[in-house]
């Protein structure tokens, strides 16, 4: 293993800007996957037949098509779609993190919705009553009762898609997004160094992919669930 | 739309083939259904480690799972690119290259399902099927693995539709499957690039919904049955 090319200034900036840009599309999405999500989670049961369709389409879309396909869509196809102003606008900034970010976020709401929704749904609706009955007020109820018993039902399927999201992250490369992979990639085309490249980038995501995994771990052993 | 249809439909479908290799809609299932078929007996081997207590099996099981959890499939994918030929001094083409990784990156998910099959079986299973007289072996051989084995049918079903995902990158290092036969339409045709990718994701979300909602209903079905079955006041028949 001969890693010297790291001496040289411009791989070692090349990687750890990779790494940064892996993590801030990561974290971009998550959050704004997670916003969504509470929205969609919640637009899933309204009265509304044709807003019910649209979510189950939504979120039907985002879970049955690759995500590296949803990011061609974005990529190649709204462009064409947004009117000329806006387009204007956007190719003024950076296109391909912004649309990997759309996209990712996206994608990952569809998940994050379902694990939410199931969570919530696996409460018995009597918790909620015998809540009420103690005189907690519908909000209280929410908070005391409901929110903790869901929260560590849903924990654990949350982590596994965030890790699911990291390693997508990696996708990003497809539409010349320059995160890790394609930093690496990038190197190894130029120093003809793949077992060194590769063996960075792969530590990197090993790393904090077993960061998250053991979180999951540990916060199923914490917090098991006491009924089912 | 019709035209387009009738122009790359079978481009689509198939790929380049017979001129060249199977690939398009195709090349996707074949690499998916070999990657599941062949990474299936892999994933019982590997499971059955992760459930053992000697830590010989265990240990590296685990290390085998989690690092292949870990790691983006692209990186395997580049991996399997520069090593294979290393190790086995012989060029593989890119269709190969991509099968082998697809794989080892399934055989560790398909192995974590063997392994949740076996754990979640009730105990009284194995302890009964020992108090029987059958071994280890037996035991596992005719009580649990076939209880197992059903209970996973949901669970794998939507692995599959997982790998057919997953095979969507392996465009990257030139394998010409479903997403590598729309980039080229996409070039060819340069203009609509919207409605080439639509296609493109239709192709996809057909069989994939398709699967989703199939494994769904076989999920019910296990648990209704399961359900029937214990049903309390059911006759024991001797």
């Amino acid at each position: 293993m001969d890693f010297s090319f790291l001496a040289q200034e411009e791989f070692l900036l090349a990687l750890v800007d990779g790494l940064l840009i892996t993590c801030k599309l990561f974290l971009a999405s998550w959050i704004c996957g997670f916003a969504i999500a509470l929205v969609m989670a919640n637009l899933r049961d309204v009265r509304f037949a044709v807003v019910r369709f649209v979510v189950s389409a939504y979120l039907e879309y985002h879970r049955n098509v690759p995500t590296v396909v949803q990011m061609l869509v974005w990529y190649f196809a709204m462009p064409e779609l947004l009117p000329d102003s806006i387009r204007l606008w956007v190719n003024r900034g950076n296109t391909e993190f912004l649309f990997a970010w759309v996209a990712l976020s996206l994608n990952v709401s569809a998940y994050f919705a379902e694990d939410i929704r199931s969570g919530v749904r696996a409460i018995p609706a009597t918790q909620f009553e015998a809540a009420r009955a103690i005189g907690l007020s519908a909000l209280g109820g929410i908070i005391y009762v409901i929110l903790p018993q869901a929260v560590r039902l849903t924990i654990p399927t949350l982590l596994n898609r965030t890790l699911i999201l990291f390693k997508d992250t990696s996708l990003a490369m497809a539409i010349g997004v320059a995160e890790l992979t394609y930093q690496v990639r990038n190197i190894e085309n130029i120093t003809f160094r793949a077992f060194e490249a590769y063996f960075i980038a792969t530590v990197a995501y090993l790393t904090i992919s077993l960061l998250i995994m053991f979180a999951g771990a540990w916060f199923s052993r914490r917090f098991t669930v006491a009924y089912r | 739309m019709f035209e387009f249809i009738q122009k790359y439909g079978l481009f689509y479908l198939l790929g380049g083939w017979p001129e060249t290799e199977l690939g398009g809609f195709a090349g996707t299932l074949v690499l998916a259904g070999v990657g599941v078929g062949v990474s299936f007996p892999l994933a019982i081997v590997i499971g059955f480690a992760r459930t053992s207590k000697n830590p010989a099996f265990f240990i590296p099981a685990s290390v085998w799972v989690y690092m292949l959890r870990g790691i983006p499939l692209l990186m395997i994918l580049f991996w399997a690119y520069f090593l294979i030929p290393e190790l086995t001094g012989r060029a593989m083409t890119p269709f190969a290259t991509a099968m082998a990784a697809i794989i080892i990156y399934e055989s560790a998910f398909m192995a974590e399902i063997v392994r949740a099959g076996i754990l979640g079986l009730p105990k009284g299973q194995t302890e009964a099927a020992r108090s029987i007289g059958l071994g280890y072996w037996q035991a596992m051989r005719y009580v649990v693995l076939p209880q197992a084995l059903v209970n996973m049918i949901p669970s794998f079903v939507n692995q599959f539709v997982s790998t057919v995902k997953a095979t969507s990158i392996v465009y990257i290092i030139g394998v010409s499957e479903l997403t590598f036969v729309a980039q080229q339409v996409n070039a060819i045709e340069v203009t609509n690039p919207v409605r080439t990718f639509i296609v493109l994701a239709f192709f996809y979300f057909i069989p994939c919904w398709g699967l989703s909602v199939l494994s769904r209903k076989i999920e019910r079905d296990i648990g209704a049955r399961r359900k029937a079955a214990n049903a309390p006041g059911k006759e024991i028949r001797i």
